[in-house]
């Protein structure tokens, strides 16, 4: 399996963990990860307010890319994610505009390729039973609220996967590891990531029933896919837990992180040192980087 | 419905399927299917033993999901005719081989688990289509309320069964998941109507009436309870209507102008999460029960019974009427006509007077001994068409058959197929004369050479 790897700004800094978790568990399934060579900012939350055209050109370079390798991409940023079906949806639908990004990026794009969200790419493209296969340290006993945030499968006709109102896929791919994914009220509701630097105050209201919310409903951590969405739950949750005198105490993980966990990779490989949150505590206590390779013995 | 079972001119058949319509106005040849109730109706005196007895248990219809039934059963108290009807699906002897209870125990051998389906083939004047509604199937879209997941989101027509004396619970509200008294009623208006996101553009009209009625009934019911209404427009056109409304208001229901976007539960209560659009303000409330106005759509077999009758249905589903201002009752298709929610959402005032329209439409077709129709339909040219056939299948109204006619060619007799449009069925549409391959078929009026005589006196 060989498919176009974008990783995006983000994962290059604060999303690092994403990155190191992403390439090692895709290493692990088999999945080859070909990252764009000279690959360029999609342009999100700031390009598509200024030009609608330089919206459109930013993300489709790195799709012409892709596609001159003839590969799907597999995009772990949600936003990153959201710019690209959008570019790729605009392409197909007009020709003008597909002439017009063509001339700006001086490369051809027809869009016969497509991004894919990696939650997506390890859900349908790799498949829960090859996950479940690679599953060494299962994380039974750790209860997960997943988080998709407003953004990965919005708008429903852009993104194309999944459930806008009730998405599935990662709490499958936690079903899959042996976690077991907890049923709560706020997986789609905003968290306010994009004002966190600017105007933190207004997403504190927004992060503590997100947590409040998890915390009732009996989840340990949150799983995400979006590296805003990580930050801003892991950076502010002190903040916002003084701010609401909150109890909880939420480690917030990337998926991947996760998966890695249960495929037997090390905390330090996956970057799990870099969290605000500590997330050793509860590994500790869950006791599953001690586990004993179930997968193995099994084998 | 008993008066209307007790008329000697007047005969109901239930529990019954039309498979076929054949012919035209004034001479409709309809099959029906008399499906098998696995009883002798003309024994069974409905005395209601053998559903007493009955051990098998299903999901009760009528009370739209929120109550049991037996297996052999009399859909609701004042079915017409009142008899029970054995449920294969869930009987025992049918499911498990073993039972027959309701055989051993009826006094009058009325049961009779070897009846078949009877097919009947019967002659009508006139049709007239009531095929009503159902409800816009909210749990396939509406994640924001949950999916259907939660028991006490439920829709007002569950609402309404709670709510009514002879219902399962005898008239009181309760929330279905713990059977508690609910305190505080959320009510949703606009549930796939006026979405065309999520669900249908049209207003279904009765909804805004309904809700005022069930806030009332809350406020009326219940003690310290409090009915909250989250709507987009209040639409109450009709007499009386907008008082009623705002009685309800008066009578303390709070109404909040804004969509809901989110239900979720939380320990035994529901929070409903909205915005109040006049204040400008998101809004939250911790609900006992949710109920929910969903959108009217036409029943489930609407377009399946419409192709076996030959109407047309709008692109939503509902029963096309022959003209919105003029023919009302009336469809394309000579001698059918239409009454109630299957030509689109209306309340019991609009449908009686829709439903009383329709039979004197039928009485006034029925007090002539020939009927006048339009002159300008379709017309064939005996020597010209080659009985291809080619108009038969693209008529809409079934108006034309090949019949063979008989000639004399070069002294012999013969006889060839040609195309007859029956006058009383026609109704002038077209459809043929563009499929008409020899230019046989004309619509009088709107032949071929006169519409060339038109474009040549514009044009030339």
């Amino acid at each position: 399996m060989r498919m176009a790897y974008y990783p995006g700004c983000s994962l290059d800094g604060v999303g690092l963990e994403f990155n190191l978790s992403t390439r090692a568990v895709s290493k692990l399934l088999g999945l080859e990860l070909w990252e764009i060579p000279d690959w360029n900012c999609c342009g999100a939350s700031a390009a598509h307010t200024r030009d609608q055209l330089l919206a459109l050109a930013l993300p489709a370079r790195n799709l012409a890319l892709a596609e001159q390798e003839g590969l799907d991409v597999a995009v772990p940023c949600a936003a990153c994610f959201n710019r690209m079906k959008v570019t790729e949806l605009a392409t197909r639908s007009s020709k003008e505009t597909k002439d017009a990004i063509s001339e700006l990026i001086e490369l051809p794009y027809e869009a016969s390729n497509q991004a894919r969200n990696l939650i997506d790419v390890m859900a349908n493209v790799v498949g829960l039973e090859k996950i479940k296969e690679k599953v060494q340290k299962p994380l039974s006993g750790l209860k997960v609220a997943c988080y998709y945030g407003c953004l990965l499968v919005r708008p429903p006709e852009i993104t194309q996967f999944d459930d806008p109102e009730d998405p599935m896929s990662m709490d499958n791919i936690i079903s899959s590891l042996g976690g077991e994914p907890v049923y709560w009220a706020y997986k789609v509701e905003c968290c306010g990531a994009s004002q966190t630097s600017a105007l933190p105050k207004a997403t504190v209201p927004l992060l503590h029933r997100i947590f409040q919310n998890a915390f009732e409903n009996g989840a340990d951590c949150l799983a995400v896919a979006c590296p805003l969405c990580f930050i801003n739950l892991d950076m502010r949750q002190g903040g916002v837990k003084k701010a609401f005198q909150g109890s909880y105490n939420l480690p917030i993980f990337y998926f991947t992180e996760l998966m890695g966990l249960a495929f037997g990779v090390s905390p330090k490989e996956l970057g799990l040192k870099k969290h605000f949150v500590d997330p050793m505590p509860l590994l500790n206590s869950k006791g599953i980087l001690t586990r004993a390779n179930a997968g193995r013995e099994a084998v | 419905m008993v008066a209307a079972a007790q008329h000697p001119n007047i005969e109901i058949l239930t529990y019954s399927e039309v498979e076929a319509v054949d012919g035209f106005v004034g001479n409709f040849q309809v099959t029906i299917r008399k499906k098998a109730r696995l009883l002798d109706e003309s024994k069974c005196t409905g005395c209601g033993l053998c559903e007493e007895k009955c051990p098998g248990r299903a999901t009760s219809e009528f009370e739209e999901g929120l109550a049991k039934r037996k297996s052999i059963y009399k859909p609701f108290p004042q079915a017409v005719p009142n008899l029970p009807v054995l449920d294969k699906n869930s009987c025992r002897l049918f499911t498990k081989g073993k039972c027959g209870v309701c055989k051993k125990i009826c006094p009058t051998g009325a049961i009779d688990y070897e009846q078949q389906d009877e097919i009947i083939t019967e002659n009508f004047g006139a049709i007239v289509m009531a095929t009503g509604y159902d409800l816009f199937e909210w749990q396939e879209v509406y994640g924001e309320y949950g999916y259907g997941k939660y028991p006490d989101v439920i829709t007002g027509l569950q609402f309404e069964r709670m709510n009514n004396a002879a219902g399962f619970t005898g008239g009181k509200i309760i929330r279905p998941s713990d059977g508690k008294e609910p305190k505080t009623v959320v009510f949703i208006k606009c549930v796939g109507s006026r979405d065309e996101a999520k669900g249908k553009a049209y207003c279904s009209r009765t909804c805004c009436m309904y809700t005022a009625k069930h806030a009332h009934q809350v406020i009326e019911k219940i003690p310290d309870s409090q009915a909250i209404v989250f709507y987009m427009d209040i639409r109450t056109p009709g007499k009386a209507y907008e008082e009623f409304a705002q009685r309800s208001i008066e009578e303390g229901a709070v109404y909040v102008r804004g969509r809901v976007s989110r239900v979720y539960q939380h320990g035994d209560k529901l929070i409903v999460k909205g915005e109040d659009t006049l204040l400008g303000k998101p809004v939250e409330v911790e609900a006992d029960l949710v109920v929910l106005a969903t959108a009217m759509v036409p029943s489930r077999d609407a377009k399946a019974i419409a192709k076996v009758v030959g109407i047309g249905t709008d692109q939503d589903g509902f029963f096309q009427e022959a003209h919105p201002k003029l023919r009302p009752v009336e469809t394309h298709t000579a001698g059918v006509y239409i009454a109630g929610a299957c030509q689109g959402p209306k309340d019991i005032p609009d449908t009686v007077a829709q439903a009383s329209a329709a039979a004197v439409k039928v009485c006034s077709l029925f007090s002539k001994t020939e009927m006048a129709t339009d002159p300008m339909v379709a017309d064939v040219n005996l020597a010209i068409c080659s009985g291809c056939g080619m108009c038969v299948p693209v008529c809409p109204y079934k108006a034309i058959e090949l019949v063979p006619k008989a000639e004399r060619v070069n002294g012999k007799q013969i006889e060839r197929l040609v195309a007859q449009v029956n006058s009383g069925l026609c109704q002038g549409c077209g459809a043929c004369n563009a499929a008409c391959r020899a230019g046989a078929i004309n619509v009088k009026g709107y032949t071929d050479d006169q519409i060339l005589a038109e474009v040549d006196a514009i044009c030339l």
